[in-house]
């Protein structure tokens, strides 16, 4: 392979971020050495086993990997603002589209989502960390490793180019026989590993560390999304693993499982790819309907209304996402009777989903609604939450989806769907969860125009979608011609998409004013809340909690709160264990990658080698008897001291 | 935590309870694992696309020795696990080689096996049935050549610390993790090679 | 907050017209031109109805509540009344989408059975029979009776059923029809099935609609539906003056690219019928390379544009104007 092959050459585009890639490297690293704070990074972030560190490293690279999918957002809007436009061709338009979504869903929900829950799950249940510190710092650089494999393609090698669902045969070396498909199978593999580790890691942590008291119906809404959906993540992902398996094969070793010669069967994959997919979709929204939950009743200043068949209705969705994979496929030519099966099963997620609006909406009621940022966000869920909720049961009527498959309309739906239930979930759970992290408030003013400028925005997006995939156009198209008439719609969804841009832009903004200029003074419960992440210090300190809390029901802080019983004894403390830092996440995390790397290339011998470093990693691991460290009384005591004033 | 007398070593600190519990999720992921590689396996069957079938090249004589080898080896690592509740540190370190010397014989007819295959014109690039067949089988050899290794690791710990409350603990669950290959493989057994030789 | 109330002001003005636009025309699901695409529209605004309704109660529900129950700031220190939740109103609030779900899945179970077949009133007419082999990226339809072959436009009697037979060369793709009927998928070694009926002549817009690569945009179709006098008389054209398609033509067309129109005498499916294997003789995966060269993209199209112009000399008969013109229902 020749260099001019290795990187992505001739595109002026392309050519100026390899330029700006290069740079901001160099740029960083310099900086960095400047300030002389690489044994800083190495020794509380790169090595660091604390879940609080962990989800902020998960969140913010989210917030780029969002900056990165919504700039190819962004060009696939300016590419079809206008029929015969010249601004891509088809062959980088096919490969904009695919890393939007893959990044988006893989690299930008899940990090964003996954960052929350590992902040927040453990102070919720009164933990001092997860079940398995060190496999939770794995899970993030395998996270973040997958991350950045999948990025370079873009400069290196050329990036996938078969859609975010990869269908094959396209996905096959016959019809895509670069290295970009290659680059999805590899850097996804690796991601779904981690993502499997989170998923046991919660699971455990949720079964065995919950505070004294808390049974399982006196526990958050927050922490029963979480579970649920680590328990989807257990069952649905090692389904992607093997899929992911299989195109690994079929793409470097040239097996047959999904060719369209020699007895390969490409409807295997889509079986696959949506038996994993489906739930995928129930991961990211799940906890964001918990999210939703935690801050509605916040502000609503009353407790959430139903929280049993709250979390029944999420168990019932949880059960049903596992049945209703063919509703991706209808079109296959299905018998009847499987697709009428599958179009009930489907449109039945819509019974749980209907109970969860009405106990929002009945929360809401009859209480003092403040209209934080944080509330806004969650407010504007519900109406536009609606609208993909009813599209898709519309979708959901196999004769019906006959007509909008694979067109405008899905794709129309399916962001109402991912963009208020995830996205502005992620965002409610930020503002709100934001001083707990670090101390300080985003600024509400600045959040305001975040809010109104991205959720119109969002709207003027996507709505015309809806109309121009009913009047035939169908989704993936690089560009169309002016006779169709969709010319208008487009544009007016391509000005929205700018719209939401600079909402965004004022989230970053917002970010950079705050951590500036914000008031350090927000107490250890700014927004008068009702869980027990609440009732210790912002930021959290890093043993989250002097004296493991105790329960005795649902909420149980707000009612401590009320009768003034969240003191802290000084008799109360002992020292608290805690483990130690570890280098092997980031060096096995590493390792992994670069042999990822090699065999994108298809270098074995290369790879064969780098895999030693990870057969190290894992014997270091085995042989380590670290058993952590202790924190001794006085030092609580200080650090106690300094947000509570006295101790009693 | 707690000190009842009945309390194995093994369960001993929240920590070891955790990484057991922990462990026994990661088994489900992996009985989703094996179910989706025999789920494609099932899908494949039929495609030999003018390759050989399975009733054309398994021999019976060498997969009963395979699975001879490796249920002896679940129960020799039983009986592990038995000494080592005992205390009895020599026992288990004797039953744990046993079980990976069973274990290293049934990779070695294994091997000999895919060759075989390969001589008889199977690779994994000639059909849809070898293909899945290969992974599945292969999926399941790796399993067992990681656990080899990992067994091995873990009694180099056992001969240095003894038996310990850390110790103990991961034996337990290597134990558990070679008792679930081998019912995956009596799966393997029952549903590619009699099916495969009986049809 | 103002300069922010200005501005939603502003764009919700600004989103009138389009809509109004839209409406103007009819959106192409909206306009069947055929029994089984008015089936499925007439389940589609079934579906709209109730899916407008639940709209409409969660908006006004969600807008009151949301106004009534808002933070004032002389409400004082007003706690809201913690409440555990409702059985009967949780039990109403479960089953009325339950009754819901059941009305939509009634007569969505009776039109995908419906869609299945020939439509009502034809049963008695002998479908015409077309087999469509989708191929990276163009559309060839083959007629065995006839013994005739197209490619990227079909000519139908109107008012008569059309049996589609579809299977693919390679990649997967989706014949769709808006105004007669729903899509469904292409795959190799694979057989769907498709049944159409066009009311009255005239000219449909078909298309792929499963990406399948760079040429995918363009990979469009259309359908002409005469009357059965007329769809004769193209026949017997074709039969006289159309050339014979032979084996090398054929593995020429299949090369990846889009193409024009093209008339043949004979079918393909003499030598292979792609539902029945054989297609990996025809897949050459040099020609997928890519290279994000610009000045070999300029190659490539003006290798497409060579292609056109050739295919255009093989037309012996084109019955309408062009491809782009295919979707000027506005």
């Amino acid at each position: 392979m020749s260099l001019d092959e290795f990187f992505v050459t001739g595109d002026p585009m392309i050519f100026a971020s390899q330029i700006a890639i290069g740079l901001t490297m160099v740029g960083l690293i310099a900086l960095i050495t400047y300030l002389k704070r690489w044994k800083w990074l190495w020794s509380e972030w790169f090595t660091t086993v604390d879940h609080k560190k962990i989800g902020i490293m998960y969140i913010l690279a989210g917030v780029l990997m969002f900056f990165r999918g919504g700039v190819d957002g962004l060009l696939m809007k300016a590419q079809t603002s206008r029929p015969e436009m010249g601004i891509l061709d088809a062959q980088h338009y096919d490969e904009i589209f695919t890393t939007h979504g893959v990044i988006m869903i893989l690299f930008m929900a899940m990090p964003l989502l996954i960052g929350i829950m590992n902040v927040v799950v453990p102070l919720q249940i009164g933990a001092r960390d997860v079940a398995f510190p060190k496999l939770n710092a794995l899970s993030f650089w395998l996270f973040f490793v997958a991350a950045m494999l999948f990025n370079i393609s873009f400069v290196i090698g050329g990036s996938p180019d078969a859609g975010w669902t990869s269908y094959f045969p396209l996905a096959g070396k016959e019809f895509t026989p670069g290295v970009g498909n290659n680059y999805y199978a590899i850097s996804l593999q690796i991601a779904g590993i981690g993502t499997l580790a989170t998923g046991i890691n919660f699971v455990v942590t949720i079964i065995k560390m919950r505070a004294p008291g808390m049974s399982w119906m006196k526990m958050p809404i927050f922490v029963w999304t979480t579970f649920i959906t680590s328990i989807i993540i257990v069952a649905a992902f090692p389904i992607f693993t093997v899929a992911l398996l299989y195109m690994t094969l079929d793409r470097l070793f040239g097996t047959h499982f999904f060719t369209v010669a020699a007895g390969g069967d490409p409807m295997l994959w889509l079986n696959l790819f949506w038996l994993w997919g489906h739930p995928e979709v129930y991961i990211v929204v799940l906890p964001a309907f918990g999210m939703f939950s935690e801050v509605i009743a916040t502000f609503a200043r009353k407790n959430l209304y139903g929280y049993k068949s709250m979390v029944y209705a999420v168990a019932g969705i949880a059960f049903l996402s596992m049945l209703v994979w063919v509703h991706h496929f209808y079109t296959m030519g299905n018998s009847a009777t499987v697709n009428s099966i599958f179009s009930l099963t489907t449109m039945m997620i819509a019974i749980p989903t209907g109970v969860k609006i009405f106990n929002w909406l009945f929360t809401l009621r009859k209480g003092r609604i403040e209209f934080s940022t944080s509330m806004l966000w969650a407010l504007a869920f519900i109406p536009c939450f609606t609208i993909g909720g009813v599209t898709g049961v519309m979708l959901a009527m196999a004769a019906a989806d006959y007509q909008y498959h694979n067109t405008m309309f899905l794709v129309a739906h399916f962001h109402y769907v991912l963009i208020p239930g995830v996205v502005f979930a992620v965002f409610a759970g930020l503002y709100y969860w934001w001083p707990k992290m670090f101390g300080f408030k985003l600024n509400e003013k600045i959040g305001k125009w975040h809010f109104w400028l991205f959720v119109i925005g969002f709207n003027l997006t996507f709505m015309p979608m809806f109309f121009v995939g009913l009047d035939g156009m169908s989704r993936r198209m690089y560009t169309y011609a002016e006779s169709t008439g969709w010319g208008a719609w487009l544009g007016f969804s391509a000005v929205g998409s700018l719209i939401m841009a600079a909402g965004f832009a004022a989230l970053v903004y917002n970010i950079y004013w705050s951590f500036r200029y914000a008031s350090r003074k927000v107490g250890n419960d700014p927004w008068n809340a009702r869980t027990l992440e609440w009732a210790t210090a912002s930021p959290a300190p890093h043993y989250n909690f002097a004296k493991v809390p105790e329960v005795d029901r649902l909420d149980d802080f707000w009612y401590k709160k009320k009768k003034g019983e969240t003191g802290l004894k000084k008799s109360d403390l002992k020292p608290v264990h805690m483990p130690s830092n570890s280098w092997t996440p980031i060096v096995l995390a590493a390792a992994f990658g670069v042999v990822g790397f090699f065999l994108v290339f298809e270098w074995f011998t290369l790879a064969i080698i780098a895999s030693v470093g990870i057969v190290v990693g894992l014997v270091a691991n085995t042989f380590d008897y670290d058993d952590g460290y202790h924190i001794p009384v006085d030092e609580l005591e200080e650090e106690e001291r300094e947000w509570r004033g006295d101790l009693k | 935590m707690t000190s009842h007398t009945t309390t194995p070593l093994e369960y001993k600190t929240q920590q070891s309870q955790m990484n057991i519990l922990g462990f026994w999720i990661f088994l489900g992921a992996e009985i989703v694992l094996f179910s989706t590689l025999f789920a494609s396996y099932f899908v494949l069957e039929h495609n030999i696309a003018g390759g050989p079938a399975g009733g054309d090249i398994f021999v019976l004589k060498d997969v009963l020795i395979e699975t001879f080898l490796l249920l002896t080896s679940s129960f020799t690592s039983g009986l592990a696990i038995h000494a080592m509740r005992n205390h009895d540190k020599k026992g288990l370190l004797i039953w744990m080689i046993a079980t990976l010397l069973l274990g290293a014989g049934f990779l070695y007819m294994e091997i000999n096996e895919f060759l075989h295959f390969i001589h008889e014109g199977a690779t994994i690039q000639t059909s849809g049935f070898t293909a899945a067949l290969f992974t599945l089988l292969g999926t399941h050899g790796a399993h067992v050549t990681f656990g080899i290794v990992w067994i091995s690791l873990l009694l180099v710990q056992l001969v240095r610390r003894g038996i310990t409350e850390k110790t103990s603990s991961k034996l337990f669950i290597a134990s558990l993790y070679w008792h679930f290959l081998d019912v995956v493989w009596i799966f393997i057994f029952t549903f590619v090679y009699l099916k495969g030789m009986v049809m | 907050m103002k300069a922010m109330k200005k501005l939603v002001y502003i764009l919700t003005l600004l989103f009138i017209p389009i809509f109004l636009a839209g409406c103007e025309s009819k959106l192409l699901v909206f306009d069947p031109k055929g029994p089984i695409a008015r089936s499925l529209t007439d389940l589609i605004v079934y579906s709209i109805s109730f899916m407008l309704v639940i709209v409409i109660v969660i908006f006004v529900l969600f807008s009151y509540i949301v106004w009534k129950y808002r933070a004032r700031k002389d409400d004082g220190d007003f706690e809201p009344k913690e409440e555990k939740g409702n059985h009967w109103l949780e039990i109403t609030w479960f089953t009325i989408p339950v009754i819901i779900v059941i009305a939509l899945m009634i007569p969505t179970t009776k039109t995908i059975y419906e869609v299945e077949d020939i439509p009502q009133g034809y049963e008695e007419e002998e479908p015409l029979v077309i087999h469509v082999t989708s191929a990276d990226w163009k559309w060839i339809f083959s007629y065995p009776e006839q013994n005739i072959e197209t490619v990227n436009y079909i000519n139908i009697p109107a008012d008569h059923p059309v049996q589609f037979k579809m299977t693919s060369a390679g990649t997967m793709q989706s014949f769709w029809v808006p105004e007669l009927g729903g899509q469904k998928y292409t795959m190799a070694n694979m057989q769907t099935n498709l049944f159409l009926v066009a009311d009255k002549p005239g000219s449909f817009y078909g298309r792929n609609t499963s990406f399948n690569g760079r040429g995918y945009a363009h990979m469009e179709f259309e359908v002409q539906a005469q009357t059965q006098d007329d769809f004769n008389e193209w026949v017997n054209d074709v039969k006289t003056t159309a050339i014979d398609l032979t084996e090398d033509k054929y593995a020429e067309i299949l090369e990846p690219g889009n193409l024009g129109r093209m008339t043949f005498n004979k079918t393909h499916l003499e030598w292979v019928n792609h539902a029945h294997g054989g297609s990996e003789k025809y897949i050459d995966s040099e020609l997928y390379e890519i290279s994000h060269d610009d000045e070999e993209h300029e190659e490539e199209s003006e290798d497409t544009d060579e292609q056109i112009e050739e295919s255009n000399t093989e037309v012996e008969e084109d019955t309408s104007d062009s491809t782009d013109a295919d979707h000027s229902h506005h």
